[in-house]
């Protein structure tokens, strides 16, 4: 499972630094290293293009994974860089930065634009597999979720959109209920493709939605 | 014709619906033209519901119209831009303004469109949309609470006969029957023994077909449309009908082989009716009747 990230136009990053011209870089050894988004050398790429621009990086790290608790060391021993920088520019997806803005009392901001979580099917090819919608019915659909797969997220079958098993919105993409249906034929399951999906529960857990691990001892991390 | 709808569609007649597109804009004038040009030609009119995710004046506005001149219309609800209050709400005001017929759809992508980073809602699916308005007959809504009043529609939902591959259509085709549709209007269809292969499939359900005829104006669109739109197939001969009218007579051919189908449709009695898309052109549906000897 990765976290899928897409580098901003130069302009868009740019537009964000208002407050100053000394900046402090951090990138993320996990999604983004691997996504060639937020790694060493994207990291580097950005530095170099900054200087260019006329701004003075104090200095930049490579967290393991921004998004975890660890990242508080990280920003510890970049102390003093950071201290001299009046921004943070974040190359990780959203979680990093709001990890890092939990530490850090400067303008935290991405250079990155998150775009969602997907599995790596085969190597370099990465596809949403979850929405996280709260009500998984993969168990009905051979374990291929059609709120991620179907361009319009429907539960109960095809829309007349479906080209040749293709949808019609990218020739390049499968219909999924063309994949559900082979599956489920493969497996002698066909029955579960008619059964009637009422329409999903929106607010699962409302807005902001947040999880507490009751009765364990969460250490304090900060 | 006089007939209702519902009531002409289980006399077991031969019924005819067409299609009329609401404007960009406010300027009504020409769907009121086309409203009086056809409300009394056919057994009902559908209005559609931002047709390929174009912003217009609603479907619902159009449909008000159509039954304040007299015409039995036949809401379009796609599932595209509202969430269920929206939906259900909607149904509301189009019962209590006399609409009884509403035909269900999932929508086109937004993508399509001309709004096209706006959010595509599809919160409901087709199906489930057949599902409320059962629901909101038995005077429930979808929160489970009770409705004052009454509200009861004639159903549909759409097919496609041509579907590719057509085991997963069929399965949805069954769930909007089991959820209540009354009548289907399909995609347009043009080869006659893939259709009546279709129907000995559809006959065995308690519902209407009515086949839908797209009027094809050029070799070129008839052509396109095969090549691009997912569920239709146009064969080789009546492109080749097309190609060899005369200049500037495409379009009196392709109403001819509209009128031909109709015709061959109603005489051997293939299906329930036909629905008529002549999109943009809807002035000469009138012609590809008489073509058809309505």
């Amino acid at each position: 499972m990765k976290t899928i990230t897409r580098q901003k136009p130069y302009e868009e990053i740019l537009q964000q630094l208002i407050f100053g011209n000394r900046l402090f870089i951090f990138g993320c050894g996990t999604c983004a290293t691997v996504l060639e988004t937020g790694g060493i050398e994207q990291v580097l790429e950005l530095k170099e293009k900054l200087q260019e621009s006329g701004f003075l990086v104090t200095g930049w790290t490579v967290i393991p994974t921004a998004c975890d608790e660890m990242t508080s060391a990280s920003a510890k021993e970049n102390e003093s860089a950071i201290q001299g920088a009046n921004g943070i520019l974040v190359m990780s997806c959203a979680l990093g930065v709001q990890r890092l803005n939990l530490y850090l009392n400067k303008p935290v901001l991405p250079v990155l634009d998150t775009l969602f979580i997907g599995l790596e099917e085969h190597p370099g090819y990465f596809m949403e597999a979850c929405a996280q919608c709260g009500q998984c019915i993969l168990g009905y659909t051979a374990g291929i979720c059609p709120v991620t797969a179907c361009h319009k997220g429907l539960l109960n079958g095809p829309c007349g959109g479906t080209n040749k098993g293709k949808c019609e919105v990218d020739q390049d993409r499968d219909c999924a209920f063309t994949l559900i249906y082979n599956k489920l034929k493969e497996q002698d399951r066909l029955d579960l493709m008619k059964h009637y999906h009422p329409p999903k529960n929106a607010q699962v857990l409302p807005r902001p939605r947040i999880k507490i691990l009751e009765k364990k001892e969460v250490e304090q991390w900060v | 014709m006089g007939m209702k709808f519902k009531q002409r569609l289980d006399s077991g007649e031969f019924v005819v619906t067409a299609e009329i597109a609401p404007p960009k804009g406010t300027d009504l004038e020409q769907m009121f033209h086309h409203i009086e040009l056809l409300k009394d030609k056919v057994d009902a009119l559908n209005v559609t519901d931002h047709q390929s995710s174009v912003m217009r004046y609603p479907s619902l506005g159009g449909c008000i119209a159509v039954e304040e001149r007299g015409g039995e219309p036949i809401l379009q609800m796609t599932c595209r831009d509202r969430n269920q209050i929206a939906l259900q709400s909607d149904l509301l005001l189009a019962y209590s303004k006399g609409i009884q017929n509403v035909l269900c759809l999932t929508g086109d992508a937004m993508t399509v469109g001309d709004h096209k980073e706006a959010m595509g809602i599809f919160e409901l699916d087709s199906v489930q949309l057949l599902h409320t308005i059962d629901l909101l007959e038995d005077k429930k809504d979808l929160g489970g609470n009770e409705l004052s009043g009454e509200v009861t529609f004639c159903k549909g939902a759409i097919v496609t006969p041509e579907a590719d591959p057509w085991e997963p259509q069929a399965i949805k085709f069954e769930k909007k029957v089991d959820a209540g549709a009354e009548f289907f209007q399909t995609q347009a269809i043009y080869d006659l023994d893939n259709f009546a292969r279709f129907m000995d499939y559809a006959r065995q359900f308690p519902v209407k077909v009515l086949a839908g005829i797209v009027l094809l104006t050029s070799a070129r669109m008839a052509k396109y449309m095969t090549e691009n739109v997912p569920g239709i197939f146009v064969p080789q001969d009546l492109i080749d009908e097309l190609s060899s009218a005369p200049k500037g007579g495409a379009l009196n051919k392709g109403i001819e082989i509209a009128g031909r189908m109709i015709a061959a449709l109603k005489n051997d009695s293939i299906c329930d009716g036909v629905h008529i898309m002549a999109i943009n052109r809807e002035e000469v549906v009138p012609d590809i009747l008489d073509a058809a000897g309505i």
